[in-house]
């Protein structure tokens, strides 16, 4: 499907053809390519019209290289600025020396999977210009205090070399990094037209350092820190923006803890007249809320903040008419301690939504179920476990267009259940809900019977994401494993690229995820497995697998180094409390040279070091930047033979 | 606490054997279970050789991130402060909500850091940017105004206070 071909027939005249793109993700319809040419002669007038491609390289087909190559670069480079998936712009480079030359230079738009898989100098020599970059430093695990702070993934280094080698940089967006306030405001200082700042799970910055950007970035447009750690010193940065500043069109601020000056704030918004998305903190108070919603009727998403007050009915009609008036808006979010009395005002605007988070508000099933009613159109929902399989059910029936699922714990810590949800909620909602992709569910109990038929009714789904909060919780019926039923899940959603599981489980189940899971690209794994086949299982059998973290599994060496190889085809791999030896890490780092494997101690180093001595945390990724020269005291880098082993860079001062 | 328990060894499931929970000596220390502190006691005293599996908390689990945590309760409901000890390469976190008093935490906080002696004292930074020594305020003043935790050598602890 979709198949476009650049090239032209050897050896004969090729008529203005037309070229029908069949499908496709570029929804072109055709394109005309209109050349006459002789083996021989230059390409003369190849005039055409590109209305967007995917560029597939098909051998076989009366193609030829050489053709390829006298087609004019200009002509190259229009055909491929139409391809802008960062996976099909890395396959167009490695198709020639041409092709990667002239990616090279017109490539806008960089993705960095792993900021340690390259360094900032290699990206600056490869790429001439580039606009928009996206990096993501910690891994995935991280977010649940796995990784020991000081760990890396700084962004200072990444942002000083861009300023250097890309002064018209409009775009950042960096995710699980550390932005010190220093990098905040070398991207102030470095970048005349930046447009857009993306702090995704980052850390390391306070609110002077959003001073800089409030106050040096005259064209941002986009401005969002989304569940970011912030030192919250003064609320006051957003007072900096000038009051001529008036492109804002996205702000997010609904992370930072502090008061924000609600004046200042309300002005922003007075004279952004762009701004179609607004997500403010928990700080300001509902009447400024409705304050706000009427100023910006064009939004198109909203995050509210506490939604609750006393009950005052002439601020119960203003919120319902500001709420009326909004009649683009499509995603609300926010809604930190909802009071259910003012839930009704939002009743104008819940036929329109498409996205509702409702993670964070207490509210209880019946208010939901009754604010569900009017959302008819949903299509992503975050909720809390107080919804109850009976709110699930009302979901299913309601809202035909769910594609997204997801149910947060509210009492994560506590053993017994304190809501009546179980895996029959998911299983309503995966049988009465025809476009559902994706799930992540935390609930309390699971069965075979249940999964099977959530893998049976929706074969749709791509990402299964299920916590069982006790760890080796059993199918409660059968009281045996839960093997069963992960493993339809992978045999029946063919397209299953995201999988995380829980309870109780073992080899058996690796041994159907590798027989079925070929579209998996992650996996997350916890308490689970009797052995190293089942992490072999995995390596073997998954052949589009790019992130693998485990934790607290009995998996060891042997599978690790049986398919070491494997290791440099994917992302990245994290083991914690694993059965993975020191000894083990070591052979690992010598046989694999584009490998770092980093061995993580949070207690410092192991006092022998010996051999069989096991590892606490192991990270390895693939790499052409070597081993990094900023790893913390607690990261050794297994490397080469023994007596090349990376010390950590306190030892490398003199 | 007997060393051998907390080694893992593989067997088929159900056999008793702590597998998955390598480091319970580590989970014990962490003492991440809010207002489970009593049953770990209780655990420690019994000497049960149960599989700690329902009882004890382990770092990370279930996996939900800390804005969540955080954001989560209205008002009392989780407050996570990092506390850093000077010396150790990386921080820790703790959540004051599961403390009622000084004793508990500071107990806490004895446990998570025992590898690095006991000549410390414990500091905190309050709402005002201001290093205090923990102890001089009424707890729940203290549960409300502090924002970072720091264990400072003793030997190091020189006019703590309020600036004037």
């Amino acid at each position: 499907m979709g198949v476009f071909w650049v090239g032209v027939e050897i050896g004969s005249e090729l008529q203005p053809a037309q070229f029908q793109v069949l499908g496709g993700k570029y929804q072109a319809p055709s394109i005309e390519l209109g050349l006459s040419h002789s083996l021989r002669s230059e390409l003369q007038s190849a005039q055409f019209q590109v209305l967007g491609v995917k560029l597939r390289w098909v051998l076989g087909l009366g193609v030829s290289i050489r053709m390829i190559q006298s087609f004019p670069e200009e002509a190259l480079e229009h055909v491929l600025s139409f391809v802008d998936s960062h996976g099909d712009r890395n396959s167009v480079s490695l198709v020639c020396k041409t092709w990667y030359e002239t990616d090279r230079w017109c490539r806008r738009r960089l993705f960095i999977g792993n900021c340690y898989a390259v360094s900032p100098p290699i990206v600056t020599r490869r790429f001439w210009d580039i606009r928009s970059l996206t990096i993501k430093g910690k891994p995935h695990f991280a977010d649940y205090n796995l990784v020991p702070q000081g760990w890396g993934a700084h962004a200072l280094p990444w942002i000083a070399a861009m300023g250097e080698a890309y002064p018209g940089l409009e775009e950042l967006r960096l995710k699980r990094m550390v932005v010190s306030d220093e990098a905040l405001e070398l991207i102030g200082k470095c970048f005349r037209n930046f447009r857009v700042l993306v702090l995704c799970c980052c850390d390391g910055f306070s609110t002077d350092g959003l001073v800089s950007i409030a106050a040096n970035c005259r064209n941002l447009r986009v401005l969002e820190l989304i569940e970011s750690e912030v030192d919250d010193i003064r609320g006051n940065w957003i007072s900096h923006f000038p009051d001529c500043f008036t492109s804002l069109e996205s702000l997010n601020i609904s992370c930072l803890e502090s008061d924000l000056p609600f004046a200042a704030l309300e002005r922003l918004v007075d004279r952004c007249p762009n701004l179609k998305s607004l997500r403010v903190n928990r700080s300001v108070p509902l009447e400024k809320l409705a304050i706000l919603v009427r100023k910006a009727p064009q939004l198109t998403d909203l995050g509210t903040g506490l939604f609750m007050t006393d009950s005052r009915p002439e601020l119960h009609t203003k919120l319902a008419g500001a709420f009326s008036r909004c009649n683009e808006l499509k995603s609300l979010s926010g809604l930190w301690d909802v009071a259910p009395s003012y839930l009704p005002t939002l009743y104008s605007a819940c036929p329109r939504l498409t996205s509702l988070n409702l993670s964070y508000a207490p509210i209880q099933s019946p208010d939901l179920v009754k604010l569900l009613s009017h959302c008819k159109n949903l299509q992503r929902l975050w909720v809390l476990d107080y919804i109850e399989d009976r709110g699930l059910e009302a979901l299913a029936s309601s809202c035909k267009d769910l594609q997204e699922l997801r149910v947060f714990p509210s009492e994560p810590y506590d053993h017994e259940p304190n809501i009546a949800l179980t895996e029959q909620g998911l299983v309503s909602v995966a049988v009465g809900c025809p476009k559902l992709q994706s799930v992540l569910y935390f609930c309390r109990r699971m069965s075979n019977h249940a999964l099977v038929t959530i893998a049976t009714s929706r074969p749709t789904l791509t990402r299964f994401r299920l916590c069982i909060i006790e760890p080796l919780c059993p199918d409660y019926v059968t009281q045996g494993p839960l093997d069963e039923g992960f493993g339809a899940i992978v045999e029946h959603c063919k397209d299953l690229k995201r999988l995380s599981m829980s309870g109780f489980i073992t080899d058996r189940v690796f041994q159907l995820i590798g027989a079925h899971g070929k579209k998996l690209e992650m996996l997350s794994l916890a308490f689970a497995g009797n052995s190293d086949v089942g992490l072999h299982y995995v390596l073997s059998g998954c052949k589009n697998l790019k992130k693998l973290e485990i934790r607290d599994c009995p998996f060891g060496d042997r599978a690790l180094l049986f398919n070491a190889s494997k290791l440099e085809t994917m992302r990245s791999l994290w083991m914690s409390s694993c059965q993975v030896s020191y000894g083990g890490c070591q052979v690992l780092g010598e046989k694999m040279p584009r490998l770092n494997v980093e061995v993580i101690h949070e207690k410092g180093l192991p006092e022998s070091r010996s051999e069989q001595c096991l590892v606490e945390h192991l990270y390895v990724y693939r790499t052409v930047a070597g081993p990094r020269s900023d790893a913390p005291e607690f990261v050794w880098t297994m490397k080469d033979s023994p007596s090349m082993r990376c010390p950590p860079k306190e030892q490398l001062l003199p | 606490m007997d060393l051998k328990e907390t080694e893992l060894t593989l067997g088929l499931p159900g056999a008793g054997v702590k597998r998955g929970f390598m480091d319970t000596l580590d989970l014990l220390k962490s003492n991440r279970s809010r207002g489970t502190t009593k049953r770990i006691d209780d655990q420690e005293a019994t000497s049960s050789p149960k599989p700690p599996a329902a009882k004890v908390q382990s770092v990370g689990w279930p996996p939900v991130r800390a804005s969540r945590k955080n954001a989560m309760k209205s008002g009392a409901g989780c407050n996570f402060v990092k506390v850093a000890v000077d010396g150790a390469p990386y921080l820790r976190k703790v959540d004051l909500e599961m403390y009622g008093s000084y004793e508990e935490l500071l107990k806490a906080l004895e446990e998570m850091f025992s590898c690095y002696g006991s000549d410390y004292v414990p500091t905190y930074e309050d709402k005002d940017g201001d290093w205090m020594m923990v102890g001089d305020v009424p707890w729940k003043m203290f549960a409300e105004t502090c924002k970072k935790i720091r264990l400072v050598k003793s030997c190091d602890v020189v006019g703590l206070g309020p600036k004037l």
